[in-house]
């Protein structure tokens, strides 16, 4: 019943984490990469419920749960992060952000 | 005495109490713990004790335990006879009914069997294991036999009136409360020594009493002499030491057990002159030497007169350096069986008892003249073991322990009444001053020359008869001219101390007084103790416990008080070849007295002149052989240089500290390329990630 609809589902799901990656890899601003790192989490989240409807349970449905308290406790960390950088650098140039090496 | 009071009372008031407490495997433990308490209680709250009583309660306390301990190994032996009694009447009983049922004679034996007297009692629980790894079993059970009643009653006994004596001598010393309670800790050990069940009871004893002799030696530790000697006690004992813990190692290895009656009984089965029990005997000896100062391991005994007098007395004469005649008699079975370590006992024994001898005719010390004294009897002790006669070297132990305890109390004495004098050459003239001390100590030295009917004059004549029996007269020969010697010194000593004119200053003269009643009382009953005890007749008391091959003759009903024996009747057991003996000893004993009054009272410029004379031996004797002064040298060479060449700059600097600086520095190299990995772009750490990702979920797709 639900196999017709999981496939569909899983190339969006698909699409939109390449997305992600993509964006993570080739943006600069650390806004823009965050937000596509939330892209990527939200892409899982849709495989997994397409999942748990193809597979008739409902595990796949309390991961999102989760999934969705830690993106929240990400995006108030991340973006607090953010904003002290923002202070100290006074730029949102992720490749200004390179002090912590040799 | 006082137990067998309590005791009665008890069966009156409370006649289950009384059968509880009462019993042969109550009291000997307790005679064992009590001195542990005295320790304990005087450690944890020896301060308090101190300040409450300002004087003598800490040192009442630890008599008071001691005492005690004693009056358990009296009821412990009474007691003991009256079970052996009780065995024997129930074999009688059984034989006497098989008898009746016409039996035959052989049938007869089976079933009732020979008469042995004094099975070992195993004291504790066999089931509670001490020691429990890996099926290496070892209870925590003591042993109890009539050779574990003798030592106990002379550690307990000869300990009680010590520690009396030490109320007295040290009744100044501001550091009393360390003191009673390390007295009170060796007497628990040295009881543990004895009354341990196996080996390694056996050694914790061991060690406990060599750490309270280190303790005590080094009482005084503030001055630098004492602290050394207690330093070189310990370091030749760990010599020793190291020698004992092969040999457990090796019986366990051979019998399959620690247990000491296990061991006894296996060795009955194996066949004379094994190898390896001539190793284990060998190995066990070297603790021996260590432990009871024989040749070359003797250097500490004479050191360790640094420590309070009493102390000598107790540890350093009567007890603990005995523990190595007892272990090599406790396992005499053993060494019964490998006539090459006898033959080792009895050769070391004998050059330590002449080589000891010699040196002590040369001292000036009135405290070394004794060690080296106690050096050359313990040598007689092994002299006796090694030609067989185990219970005879029990026998002069016994002995042993109370003219040469009344020998360094009465030292003490003198000491004493000299405020600290310790060299001979400045006493004199003693003998109506201090004549309570001069009389005690007259007998004193009478019993260790060996004069009827003293008891150093009983033991000492078995051994020599000992030696004969055994066919050796070359340690015949040996013992008789050690007894000579012997009787030499200690006469010196005596007229040097005690007759002529004072040499010392006249404020010194005018400061001598007799002792309190605490020391003179110990004092007076070591004398009675060194008259008397030599007509108790130890050796047949102890003989069940070597199981040699003759049968013993000892009856259950008799106990050591039963074995009063007439000299006469004692000289002639020793059989018909030996009957001109007693008088050739006694004849030596007398021959050395008299030139030793010749020397030092009628012709005072007589030993000077010899000295003078024999320039070469009299330098070797004062040199003391030059044990110590090899002993320095090869240390100095060897072990400190081996050690700061070797240990030090090989091992220590190249190899320590080689490896673990190599370690840093290996490190550091990796790391400076390692590091390079760290670039500080976030996408560049990102990039390794999602390469991991991919990498897994690839593996986990097509590799597997």
């Amino acid at each position: 019943m639900s196999g017709a609809l999981a496939q569909p589902a899983l190339i969006l799901s698909l699409l939109l984490f390449t997305l992600g990656v993509v964006g993570v890899f080739l943006r600069r601003n650390v806004i823009t990469v965050f937000m596509c790192v939330e892209l990527m989490l939200n892409a899982v989240n849709l495989a997994f419920v397409a999942f748990s409807r193809q597979m008739g349970t409902l595990d796949g449905q309390v991961l999102v749960f989760f999934v969705m308290t830690v993106a929240a406790a990400e995006a108030a960390v991340g973006l607090a992060i953010i904003i002290a950088i923002h202070r100290h650098q006074d730029t949102l140039d992720l490749d200004a952000f390179n002090l912590l090496k040799w | 005495m006082l137990l067998t009071l309590v005791e009665w009372l008890l069966s009156k008031l409370a006649p289950p109490v009384a059968e509880g407490l009462f019993r042969l495997n109550v009291i000997p433990w307790l005679a064992l713990m009590l001195p542990l308490g005295g320790f304990a209680v005087l450690w944890l709250w020896g301060d308090a004790i101190k300040r409450d009583r300002e004087d003598r309660g800490a040192g009442l306390l630890a008599c008071l335990t001691v005492i005690l301990a004693f009056d358990c190994a009296v009821w412990t032996g009474l007691n003991m006879h009256k079970a052996e009694a009780e065995r024997e009447g129930e074999r009688q009983t059984l034989v006497r009914s098989l008898e009746q049922q016409g039996a035959d004679a052989s049938g007869l034996k089976a079933i009732a069997g020979p008469y042995q007297p004094y099975q070992p009692y195993l004291l504790g629980r066999p089931d509670i294991d001490w020691i429990s790894v890996a099926g290496l079993r070892i209870p925590f059970g003591l042993l109890l036999d009539p050779l574990t009643l003798v030592m106990m009653l002379v550690v307990s006994g000869v300990g009680s009136l010590i520690h009396i004596y030490s109320l007295g001598y040290m009744a100044h010393d501001p550091e009393r409360v360390r003191y009673f309670s390390y007295l009170n800790l060796f007497t628990f050990f040295m009881l543990l020594l004895v009354m341990g069940g196996n080996l390694p009871l056996l050694f914790v004893g061991w060690e406990g009493v060599g750490l309270c002799s280190y303790l005590l030696i080094g009482f005084w530790f503030k001055k630098k002499s004492a602290s050394d000697a207690g330093n070189k006690a310990f370091i030749v004992n760990r010599i020793g030491d190291a020698g004992l813990i092969l040999g457990t190692i090796l019986a366990f290895h051979t019998f399959g057990t620690f247990n000491l009656v296990e061991i006894t009984d296996a060795v009955a089965a194996r066949p004379a002159g094994l190898a390896v029990i001539t190793t284990i005997a060998l190995l066990l000896f070297v603790g021996a030497c260590g432990k009871s100062a024989q040749i070359p391991l003797h250097v500490w005994l004479p050191d360790a007169m640094e420590g309070p007098t009493p102390v000598s007395a107790l540890i350093h004469a009567a007890t603990m350096v005995t523990a190595g005649v007892y272990m090599v008699a406790r396992l005499g079975p053993l060494y019964a069986k490998s006539a090459t370590a006898m033959a080792v006992v009895a050769g070391v024994g004998a050059a330590t008892a002449l080589v000891a001898a010699t040196i002590a005719l040369v001292q000036t010390d009135i405290k070394k003249v004794l060690a080296y004294s106690t050096v050359s009897q313990l040598g007689y002790m092994f002299l006796a073991c090694g030609v067989g006669a185990f219970g005879v070297g029990i026998f002069h132990l016994f002995t042993h322990a109370f003219f040469k305890a009344l020998l360094f109390l009465g030292s003490g004495s003198v000491i004493h009444a000299l405020s600290g004098e310790q060299d001979m050459r400045k006493m004199g003239g003693l003998r109506r001053k201090i004549p309570w001390t001069f009389w005690t100590f007259a007998i004193g030295t009478a019993a260790i020359a060996g004069i009827p009917p003293l008891a150093g004059f009983f033991s000492k004549d078995e051994i020599l008869a000992g030696t004969l029996a055994a066919h050796k007269p070359l340690l015949f020969g040996l013992g008789l001219l050690t007894a000579a010697l012997t009787a030499f010194y200690m006469a010196r000593l005596l007229f040097m101390t005690f007759w002529g004119s004072f040499r010392g200053d006249h404020e010194a003269e005018h400061h001598v007084h007799e002792s309190p009643w605490t020391m003179l009382g110990p004092l007076v009953l070591l004398a009675v103790g060194s008259a008397s005890v030599g007509f108790l007749h130890v050796p047949e008391f102890v003989k069940p416990v070597f199981r040699l091959e003759e049968p013993a003759k000892v009856t259950a009903a008799a106990g050591v008080l039963g074995h009063l024996q007439s000299p006469a009747a004692q000289a002639a057991a020793h059989g018909a070849h030996a009957a001109w003996l007693p008088y050739v000893a006694t004849l030596t004993a007398l021959l050395g007295i008299a030139f030793a009054y010749l020397f030092y009272v009628r012709r005072r410029d007589l030993p000077d002149k010899i000295a003078a004379a024999s320039r070469t031996a009299y330098r070797v004797l004062e040199e003391k052989y030059g044990f110590d002064l090899a002993y320095n040298w090869f240390a100095s060479r060897f072990v400190v240089g081996g050690s700061s060449l070797v240990l030090w700059k090989a091992v220590d600097v190249a190899a320590i500290d080689g490896a673990v600086n190599g370690t840093g520095t290996m490190v550091n190299a990796v790391s400076r390329w390692a590091r390079l990995l760290q670039t500080g772009f976030v996408r560049g750490y990102a990039l390794v990630m999602l390469g991991g990702a991919v990498a897994l979920v690839g593996y986990l797709l097509w590799m597997r």
